[in-house]
């Protein structure tokens, strides 16, 4: 299903596994690249007089299609920085970095990924279903369309009912729900979430990882999660990164061979290999000399 | 907002402090024989505004218009302006000056070099002087709002490679919004200053600010206070109006 805007393909189902029918067109990507390529990226932030902030050192990381990879560390070690050179908001001052074996520019550029941030950023003005479709509105995605994959996106978040509500009149979980969804509006292979659920309670944190889970088996796409709670990253994850403090590195990468996305239901929590694998990473974050500030145990 | 002006609950109050009010004035002017040409008796005042009615009527209509047209186009001008500064940062380093001395510039005084400048039998100088006053605080607020885009959402644009008016329309202005409303609020009753102040200083006989002039000039205070009821009437309309779109227009925002 092709829109008149001729970067943006809109692919009308959710149940598209990892594939990219939509690739082909968007200019000279090669199917089989990993959806995100990290080769020796460095960023380093100028300071006032002079002063520099090395955020990243020497990060090496591929994420492979249909994988789900988090990111955690300390706070302040960089793993939003790193997901933000991913998306294009920020540029690294060193190393290469591809999308879908394209730029990062040109992949922002190609809407190759959508992406969710801690702040739901909902538009305040536009109901829930003008939310959600503001991607494909601000790509010029015909009305009836518009509709079409809005309503698909409220009935997978479970917000079906609250279409024509304005976000102030709903609760952080569901705003955040809102947001997911908006992410996904245009189908992407690729979603980068930053702490999205960062801002929940404990209980409605849970249910959303179950929702996102779900959502991901469903869609098939490739994520980066950034987080700072350890459960969170080894429930959801295929990988999980960690990462140093300041200046950020790799210190490890664990396997959580947890099984895919349609396993993580809740039962999971309580297996011996979450365990395992949530201790393994704890280890590795505590694992140095340096304290780990605002590591989340939850 | 209800701050900005009582609704409901609040009304009571300040109706019984103006009706008070009246009723001490009235009973003053009487009581220590206050001459008409010092302090007319709110009872004077009222019997000229109605028996004069429709010449109150016809030149609110005149100081109407002018205030009306020197309030939009003040403010097309300054939100325009606002927005274009907000892109390009010299020219908002290069207004900044000039909208400081805008401020202090007493605009009114404009008047009479504008009615020199335009036909002195024409409303234009007193549309100009009107849409100056507006400009001001709109371009002021305007530029403002513009600029409490929230870090959150200015990524949002970015993430989905909105181009720069998509952003100003998607995001940018809408943010703007309640500013730029709180800026025209504050604009509308200034430009009903404006145009009523600017007819003291010349141009055609008609208009409020005209009409109370020449009633003081003839010695009839009490007509002269008429008139100035009448133009606090035109400013609470303009006011009112522009309230009431703002209230409309916002209503779905949650604060």
């Amino acid at each position: 299903m092709t829109t008149q805007n001729k970067e943006t393909t809109v692919q009308d189902s959710t149940t598209s596994p990892g594939t990219s029918t939509s690739g082909s067109q968007r200019g000279p990507a090669s199917t089989d690249a990993p959806a995100v390529s990290i080769v020796n990226v460095g960023k380093i932030f100028e300071g006032k007089r002079g002063a520099q902030v090395i955020a990243l050192e020497a990060i090496n990381l591929e994420v492979a299609r249909g994988e789900f990879v988090s990111l955690i560390g300390p706070s302040g070690c960089g793993k939003s920085t790193l997901m933000r050179l991913i998306a294009d908001l920020d540029q690294p001052t060193s190393g290469e970095l591809t999308v879908f074996g394209k730029t990062a520019h040109q992949a922002r550029l190609d809407q190759e990924y959508g992406i969710a941030f801690q702040q739901a950023g909902l538009l305040p003005w536009r109901t829930v279903r003008q939310n959600i479709e503001l991607p494909l509105q601000l790509h010029k995605v015909g009305k009836a369309q518009r509709e079409k994959r809005s309503s698909e996106l409220l009935k997978l978040v479970g917000l079906a009912d609250f279409s024509d509500n304005f976000p102030d009149q709903l609760s952080g979980g569901m705003q955040q729900r809102v947001a997911i969804a908006r992410s996904l509006a245009e189908s992407p292979n690729l979603l980068l979430m930053d702490e999205p659920f960062g801002a929940l309670d404990e209980m409605t944190r849970e249910h959303m990882q179950g929702e996102l889970a779900h959502i991901c088996a469903e869609t098939g796409a490739a994520v980066v999660f950034v987080t700072h709670s350890i459960p969170e990253a080894v429930f959801l994850a295929n990988r999980v990164v960690v990462l140093s403090p300041r200046p950020g590195r790799i210190r490890a990468i664990v396997d959580t061979k947890l099984g895919g996305a349609s396993e993580r239901t809740d039962h999971l929590r309580e297996s011996t290999e979450f365990f395992a694998s949530v201790s393994e990473v704890r280890e590795y974050l505590h694992g140095s000399d340096a304290t780990p500030l605002g590591v989340d145990n939850r | 907002m209800r701050a900005a002006f009582g609704a409901s609950k609040g009304a009571l109050p300040p109706l019984l402090l103006g009706l008070v009010t009246l009723l001490l004035w009235q009973l003053a002017v009487v009581v220590l024989e206050i001459k008409p040409f010092v302090l007319p008796s709110p009872t004077a005042i009222g019997g000229q505004f109605f028996n004069n009615m429709n010449t109150v009527w016809s030149n609110s209509l005149i100081t109407g218009f002018n205030s009306l047209i020197g309030l939009f186009i003040g403010m097309v001008l300054g939100i325009l302006l606002a927005i274009i500064a907000s892109l390009v940062r010299t020219i908002d380093e290069l207004s900044s000056a000039v909208v400081a001395a805008a401020m202090v510039l007493p605009i009114v005084a404009l008047a009479p070099v504008l009615y020199g400048m335009f036909s002195a039998s024409q409303q234009t100088a007193r549309q100009l002087v009107a849409s100056l006053a507006v400009f001001v605080p709109v371009y002021v607020n305007t530029l403002k709002g513009l600029r409490q885009v929230r870090p959150v959402h200015r990524d949002l644009m970015r993430a989905h490679a909105a181009g720069t008016w998509q952003t100003i329309g998607t995001v940018t202005l809408p943010t703007a919004l309640p500013f730029i409303f709180t800026g025209v609020r504050i604009a509308s009753s200034l430009a009903v200053i404006a145009a009523v102040i600017a007819e003291y200083f010349g141009g055609p006989k008609s208009g409020l600010g005209g009409a109370i002039t020449t009633a003081a000039a003839g010695s009839n205070y009490p007509l002269a206070w008429a008139y100035v009821l009448g133009s606090i009437i035109l400013g609470l309309v303009f006011y009112l109006a522009v309230l009431g779109i703002e209230k409309w227009v916002l209503r779905n925002r949650g604060v």
